[in-house]
């Protein structure tokens, strides 16, 4: 079910992924402010931008589970959330690496995007102890949904709250004229993010496959116990 | 501050690429030994509605 094109999906997560290292180590030209410390900008910058996107398909998921009432829809929005949760660990390891090489600290409290990644991500945290604390399956999803729903929304408010917020020093890799990327960096980040992109699908579909061939499972094991139970 | 030197930059950098790596690494590792125990246990439910 979850599993079609699972296969040509991660062919092409690994092309593009494999293209864009190299794009970044041989072909992106040395940034002349930063040097060499930028490079961290070709996974950061793409995995911060899956990241938020995957905690908006989530709330986008869960719309379409509370106007359908279909489960499956519930396990979409559950895996897009946990999947963003991870790239979003990575976001913020990344990102320290790169402040502690470029400010000379791991962390700056009063630096807006930072801090606002962080509220984001802490907000999703709170989905687990949301979910797992609900015992029965249907409520565990409805509620789970309005929760994806209201902190989806708050993603791109957050986003464009710290876009207008005048006192900020974190470097801007994309603005509403294509950032101050020059050709050959500007192809390279985007190479990096449709390779970003289509890790978090192909690892989406991998984690849905396996969570569904589990559910599947359990189901034929009732099955059977129920047939012996008969048969006894 | 000023830009730091290559060989400086270098370990962060790399440090940053191999955090992103082990993190996928680790992720798929997860998901590989669900999937095989889902395979391990589908196996034992095959041979024993075989018996």
């Amino acid at each position: 079910m979850y599993s079609k094109g699972l296969a040509p999906l991660a062919a092409a997560a690994v092309v593009t992924l494999t293209a864009a290292l190299a794009l970044v180590f041989f072909y992106a030209p040395l940034d002349a402010d930063q040097g060499f410390v930028q490079k961290i900008f070709y996974v950061h910058v793409p995995m911060a931008i899956v990241s938020l996107c995957g905690f908006v398909a989530g709330g986008v998921f869960a719309i379409r589970h509370l106007r359908s009432g279909d489960a499956s829809w519930d396990l979409r929005s559950y895996v897009a959330i946990h999947l963003a949760i991870i790239f979003g660990v990575g976001v913020l390891a990344t990102g320290s690496i790169w402040a502690r090489a470029s400010w000379g600290h791991w962390w700056v409290w009063d630096e807006p995007v930072l801090v606002s990644f962080l509220v984001v991500f802490l907000l999703y945290c709170v989905y687990y102890p949301l979910r797992f604390s609900i015992e029965d399956p249907e409520r565990q999803a409805r509620y789970s949904s309005v929760f994806a729903i209201a902190a989806g929304a708050f993603v791109p408010l957050n986003f464009v709250a710290v876009r207008m917020a005048q006192a900020y020093t974190h470097p801007r890799v994309l603005s509403q004229t294509g950032g101050d990327l020059p050709g050959e960096m500007r192809l390279t980040f985007l190479v990096a993010l449709l390779g970003m992109a289509l890790l978090f699908a192909t690892l989406w579909k991998l984690e849905l496959t396996a969570k569904h061939a589990a559910m599947q499972l359990k189901r034929l094991k009732r099955r059977l116990a129920e047939r012996e139970a008969v048969a006894a | 501050m000023p830009a730091l030197p290559l060989d400086e930059a270098g370990k962060y950098v790399a440090g940053a690429y191999v955090v992103f790596l082990a993190l996928i690494l680790v992720y798929v590792a997860i998901i590989g030994a669900k999937i095989a125990r889902i395979d391990r246990e589908l196996t034992e439910l095959a041979s024993e509605d075989d018996e």
